[in-house]
C-alpha cells in the first residue's frame, strides 16, 4: 500500500491520490488564487486601466483557444487551419443565445457558453469523421476550407447580424470568469494528457501506424483529440463575445488561424506551459505595442510578429519551452516508487544541449 | 489448434503481383521463418496479416476467425502483435510509455475518469504500469524507463519494440526482420531473448530474417518465398538443400 491512501476518506467519488496529492492541490490552488486576488486588487484600485484589464482578459481566452490548438496539433499531430471557426461557432452561438434572452442575466450567459462550446465540439466532430483521414498536408488544406466556409456563413447570416456584425450584446465576461475557467482548461489539458487516453494522443503524433499496429483506434482519438480542441475554441469565443460586446465575421477569418497557430508554435509544439506563457506573451505584445510605439509606425508592428517567429523558429526550432513543461505541470503517477520523472521523459531529454 | 490460416492469399499492386496465392498454416506454439530474396514479398504477407493492407484475393482467419479486410488496430486487439522492419517506435515519448500505450486497448477508463481524475482511472493507471514494468523486466529495460526512446541504442530499440508488443499478451507475433544490423553477439542474445518469450508467454511466432544463423538456429519451420509467391516449405536443413531455394538466392548454374 503506499503511506498517503488516508486520503480515501474523502468518499469514493474523491480521487484517490493520498495525502501528498491532497497538499499539491491545495498549493496550486493557493498559488492560483493569490494571483487571482492580486490582480483584481490591482483592477479594483484602478492601478491597471480598463484597457488593460481587457488585454489582461483576452490573454486568458486566448490562452483556452490556444490550448485547444495545442492539443490537436501539438499533442496528437492533426495540423489544423481552421482554429478560429470554432472559436467563432462558440462566440456568435454564445451571443446569439444571451440576446435573445437577455432577461435570463448571468444564467443565459452560462447557457450561452456551454451551448456555444457544445456546438463547436458537435461540429467538430461531424467535419473530423470525414477529414481527419487525411494526413498532414492535405488535413491543414481541409480544415483551412472549413473555416473560408464558415467566415462566409457568418457573412451571410443575417440573424447573426451578417457583414455588418453583431451589436448589443451584454459584457458579462469578467476576470474571475476567464482566470477560473482558464485555469479549469489547463488541469483538463493536462489530467487528459497524463493519462492512457493521453498517451494513445500522443502516439499518434509520433507514429500513426505504429499507434495502429499496437491496437490504438486512431480514428477514435484522432476525433477525441479535435473535438476537445475545438470545445476549447467554442468557449474562449463564448468568452470572446461577452467582453467585447461585438463579433465582426472578420474576426474568425483564416488569419486569426494563423494567430493562434503562430501562439502554439513559438511556446512548443505539445507543452501546456509553453501555450501559456506564449499566448499572454503574445496578446500583451501584439496591444502593448500599439501603446508604446509612435503612431507614425504603428502599422509596422505586423511585421514585428513575423520577424519574432523567424527569430524564435532559428534560435529555438521547437519552441519556447519544446515539449516540456513546468515541474507543477507533471502529475505524479498512481502506483509509481517514489519520485520518477513525468511521463514523457523530459529529465533525459535534449534539454541540456 | 491452428493460429493462424491464409488461404490463396494475393495482393495486387497494379500489375504487380506482391504475393499470390500466399498459403500457411501455423500451429499453436510453432516458430516459423519467412525467408525469401530482397522483393520477394515477405513484408506485404506481414502487412496483409496485420490488415495494414486488404487482400486483392483470398482470406486471413486467426484462431478460426476471418480477419481478412479488418482495420488493423482490430486485428492488433484479437491478439496479433508485430514489430517492424524500420524500428517504430514513439521516439519522443519514454521507453515505460512506448510500453504504456500498447496496453491501452485492454483498458476502460477513458477520457471523463481520466479528466476528473476517479478511482477508476488510478486503478487502471496502476495495472497499466504493473504490466509494462514487469515486460521491461522480461526484456531487461527496466533501467531505462525514463529515456527517451530515441536515445536507446540500437540493440535496446529492437527489444523495446518486441516489448511493446508483447504487453498486450498477443497470441501471434510476427517479427520483420528483428536481427538486422546487429552483430554475431547481439543476433545471439536476441534468439534467446525469442526463444525466452516464446516458452514464457505460449506465442506462436512468424519471423521475416535474412540472417541465415538466426534463421537455421531457431525456426522449427522455415518457408521461402520468391516473387510473390511460396516456392519451397520445410526444416530448415531441408529447405537449404532445396533446388529452388538455391536457385532464388544464388541463379542458376
Amino acid at each position: 500500500m503506499r503511506g498517503g491512501t488516508r486520503g480515501t476518506t474523502f468518499g469514493s467519488l474523491m480521487p484517490d491520490f493520498g495525502r501528498e496529492w491532497m497538499r499539491k492541490v491545495l498549493v496550486t490552488l493557493a498559488v492560483a488564487f493569490g494571483v487571482y486576488v492580486a490582480l483584481q486588487v490591482l483592477m479594483l484600485t484602478g492601478v491597471l486601466n480598463l484597457y488593460w484589464q481587457q488585454i489582461i482578459q483576452l490573454a486568458c481566452i486566448v490562452t483556452i483557444s490556444a490550448l485547444g490548438l495545442n492539443l490537436i496539433y501539438g499533442f496528437t499531430g492533426q495540423f489544423s487551419l481552421g482554429h478560429a471557426a470554432f472559436y467563432g461557432i462558440g462566440a456568435y452561438t454564445a451571443a446569439f443565445i444571451t440576446r435573445t434572452w437577455p432577461a435570463s442575466g448571468y444564467f443565459g450567459f452560462v447557457l450561452g457558453l456551454i451551448a456555444g462550446t457544445a456546438l463547436a465540439g458537435l461540429i467538430a466532430l461531424l467535419i473530423g469523421l470525414p477529414i481527419l483521414r487525411l494526413r498532414s498536408d492535405y488535413l491543414g488544406i481541409a480544415t483551412l476550407g472549413f473555416g473560408i466556409i464558415m467566415k462566409v456563413v457568418f457573412d451571410n447570416l443575417n440573424f447573426l447580424g451578417g457583414s455588418r456584425g453583431m451589436t448589443g450584446i451584454a459584457g458579462y465576461t469578467r476576470f474571475a470568469w476567464v482566470f477560473f475557467l482558464g485555469l479549469a482548461a489547463v488541469v483538463v489539458l493536462r489530467n487528459l494528457i497524463y493519462s492512457s487516453t493521453g498517451r494513445a494522443l500522443l502516439s499518434i503524433r509520433e507514429d500513426e501506424i505504429a499507434a495502429e499496429a499496437i491496437g490504438v483506434n486512431t480514428t477514435r482519438y484522432k476525433t477525441l483529440g479535435f473535438v476537445v480542441g475545438c470545445c476549447f475554441a467554442g468557449l474562449a469565443g463564448g468568452l470572446y463575445a461577452h467582453l467585447y460586446k461585438f463579433l465582426h465575421p472578420s474576426n474568425f477569418d483564416f488569419l486569426k488561424s494563423i494567430d493562434v497557430l503562430l501562439v502554439v508554435v513559438l511556446g512548443g509544439l505539445g507543452s501546456m506551459s509553453g501555450t501559456v506563457i506564449a499566448a499572454v506573451a503574445w496578446t500583451f505584445l501584439l496591444e502593448g505595442l500599439r501603446v508604446v510605439l509612435p503612431p507614425e509606425i504603428l502599422d509596422w508592428r505586423l511585421v514585428i510578429y513575423p520577424l519574432l517567429l523567424i527569430i524564435v523558429m532559428l534560435l529555438r526550432p521547437k519552441g519556447l519551452f519544446g515539449g516540456r513543461e513546468f515541474r507543477f505541470l507533471i502529475p505524479r503517477e498512481p502506483g509509481a516508487r517514489g519520485q520518477e520523472p513525468g511521463i514523457r521523459g523530459q529529465e533525459s531529454g535534449s534539454g541540456k544541449e | 489448434m491452428t493460429v493462424l490460416e491464409t488461404q490463396r492469399l494475393s495482393r495486387f499492386f497494379g500489375g504487380l503481383k506482391a504475393v499470390s496465392n500466399f498459403n500457411l498454416r501455423l500451429q499453436e506454439h510453432e516458430l516459423v521463418g519467412l525467408i525469401g530474396p530482397n522483393g520477394a514479398g515477405k513484408t506485404t504477407v506481414f502487412n496483409l496479416i496485420t490488415g495494414m493492407y486488404a487482400p486483392s484475393e483470398g482470406g486471413v482467419s486467426f484462431l478460426e476467425r476471418e480477419i481478412g479486410g479488418l482495420r488493423p488496430y482490430l486485428i492488433a486487439q484479437r491478439g496479433i502483435a508485430r514489430t517492424f522492419q524500420n524500428i517504430r517506435l514513439f521516439k519522443d515519448l519514454s521507453v515505460l510509455d512506448n510500453v504504456r500505450i500498447a496496453y491501452h486497448f485492454r483498458t476502460r477508463a477513458g477520457f471523463f475518469p481520466s479528466v476528473f481524475r476517479l478511482p477508476a482511472f488510478s486503478r487502471e493507471e496502476k495495472t497499466i504500469r504493473d504490466h509494462a514494468r514487469e515486460m521491461l523486466e522480461t526484456v531487461e529495460l527496466e533501467s531505462r524507463k525514463s529515456e527517451l526512446a530515441r536515445n536507446l541504442p540500437y540493440g535496446e530499440q529492437r527489444r523495446l519494440e518486441i516489448a511493446r508488443a508483447l504487453v498486450s499478451s498477443p497470441r501471434l507475433l510476427l517479427l520483420d526482420e528483428p536481427a538486422a544490423g546487429m552483430n554475431p553477439f547481439e543476433a545471439g542474445q536476441l534468439m534467446e531473448l525469442i526463444t525466452f518469450v516464446r516458452e514464457r508467454f505460449k506465442l506462436t511466432i512468424l519471423m521475416i530474417e535474412h540472417q541465415m544463423r538466426v534463421v537455421m538456429g531457431i525456426c522449427e519451420r522455415v518457408v521461402v518465398m520468391d516473387f510473390g509467391e511460396t516456392i519451397a516449405e520445410g526444416r530448415p536443413e531441408q529447405v537449404q538443400s532445396d533446388p529452388n531455394v538455391i536457385e532464388a538466392y544464388l541463379g542458376r548454374e
